[in-house]
């Protein structure tokens, strides 16, 4: 019980450092690629400190309930992976957490933050039948929802599930909100429809969505990295060039429009998955 | 320094108003943005919402049109904050000086806290005037302090 109670505390504070650093390696990486010198790595950090520290703005008294809530549930999301639990529980925490961010935006009667929300939810449309399929392929190639069970099982998940991995690594792509698919909230283009649904988040609730961010992308990284789970370091590598990947595809990638977003993950990327579920009843038989 | 106040110096988000300007220091703005200057190596980033930014930029003279607009923005901007006027045009009114519509500099309308002037401004001078901008920004925040203690 201690023991999981340290395992919580520690990934709920080690996470948002591994996050920022990764997120200040993206921003210098991308400037690299664009031949530009680019921030400092901590730069993240500056700037949701400096966000903290604002003045208070806020455009509705609602809009902090669900500001709190996307970040409350991402990290519910991150203990229920970090303590091992039901992977299928996590997934439904990251949807209310996705839904909070939806809410807050559209809570606000401001059409900015309107057009924000509603891309955010053909987002979720996209990659949530992923996700979901995702796991689905995970139990029925282990024969369990948990977390633990799922990574004691030996043999790597990605010698049975090749075809999930790079549907997740998709998923990886709309969720870091990483071009062709940053068609909600972009991390580049800030003036594109004035920033979706964060338009009328500042100062501090501003830097606790981008917290909940860095959470998220760390989350998503170690389901990475489930996928080769022992050895430990492989994961870790395997989620890191994916990682390196995104970055790369990031900076090759010109915005593509909402309906290319639906039409390539409904036909392509859940294809992939449904694929590797069939092969997997197949081999077996 | 206090790591807020670094923080503060360190990640100033820029919003980049248009009064009407002839579109020459806009031209230069943009070119800031550029691997030949890239200011996004001290952390400064392009917004396009006045909720998020903390530095305003201001190119171009204000006239009884947009007066109105940049007063908005200039609220909607939450605290601490600075304006920088770029160009002739935003310091004095420039060549348009004294055209009937003409209110004058930008400092007709909203406070600004650091002038560069030039027609159109160079690159360098502008991130030489942002830098100025940050020493204010810094002291902003001390100002603010003592006025809590006081
Ligand atoms: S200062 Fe000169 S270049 Fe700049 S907006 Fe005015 S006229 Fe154009």
């Amino acid at each position: 019980m201690t023991n999981q109670i340290l395992i919580a505390i520690a990934s709920i504070l080690a996470v948002p450092i591994i996050g920022g650093l990764l997120r200040g390696f993206d921003r210098k990486m991308t400037a690299r690629m664009q031949s530009r010198i680019g921030p400092p790595i901590l730069q993240p950090f500056y700037d949701v400190i400096k966000l903290w520290n604002k003045e208070k703005n806020i455009t509705h008294k609602n809009q902090l309930i669900w500001a709190y809530g996307y970040f409350g549930f991402i990290i519910t999301s991150i203990l229920v992976f970090a303590l091992g639990r039901d992977i299928l529980m996590m997934l439904f925490v990251l949807v209310l957490a996705g839904v909070c961010l939806v809410l807050g935006a559209l809570s606000i009667k401001s059409p900015y933050s309107h057009l924000g929300g509603n891309r955010e939810l053909i987002q979720m449309l996209a990659y949530e039948p992923m996700l979901f399929l995702i796991a689905l392929a995970v139990f029925l190639s282990t024969g369990s929802f948990n977390v633990n069970v799922i990574i004691a099982s030996g043999t790597p998940l990605i010698y049975s599930l090749p075809l999930a991995f790079i549907a997740m690594v998709i998923v990886m792509v709309i969720k870091m909100r990483k071009s062709p698919f940053d068609i909600s909230l972009s991390h580049h283009a800030h003036q594109e429809i004035v920033r979706g649904p964060v338009t009328e988040f500042s100062g501090k609730y501003l830097a606790l969505i981008e917290l909940a961010e860095w959470y998220e992308m760390v989350l998503l990284l170690a389901i990475l990295a489930m996928f080769w789970a022992m050895p430990f370091w492989a994961g870790i590598i395997l989620a890191l060039a994916v990682y390196f990947i995104v970055l790369i595809i990031d900076n090759v990638f010109a915005r593509l429009t909402w309906p290319i977003l639906l039409k390539f993950t409904w036909t392509f990327g859940i294809g992939l998955v449904i694929l590797n579920i069939l092969g997997i009843y197949l081999l077996r038989k | 320094m206090g790591l807020v106040t670094n923080s503060r110096v360190k990640s100033p988000w820029i919003l980049h108003f248009d009064c009407g300007s002839c579109n020459g220091c806009d031209i230069e703005i943009l070119a800031c943005l550029t691997p030949m200057y890239d200011i996004e190596r001290f952390g400064m980033v392009n917004m396009g919402n006045p909720k998020h930014a903390d530095v305003l930029v201001v190119t171009g003279s204000a006239n009884r049109r947009n007066a109105r607009v940049l007063k908005n923005l200039y609220e909607q901007m939450p605290e601490p904050k600075v304006v920088i006027a770029i160009g002739s045009c935003a310091c004095t009114g420039g060549v348009f000086n004294e055209c009937p519509n003409i209110l004058g500099g930008v400092d007709k309308v909203i406070p600004v806290d650091v002038y560069i002037p030039g027609c159109a401004v160079k690159p360098e001078a502008i991130i030489d005037g942002a830098v100025l901008a940050l020493g204010k920004l810094a002291e902003k925040k001390a100002k603010a302090k003592e006025g809590v203690r006081a």
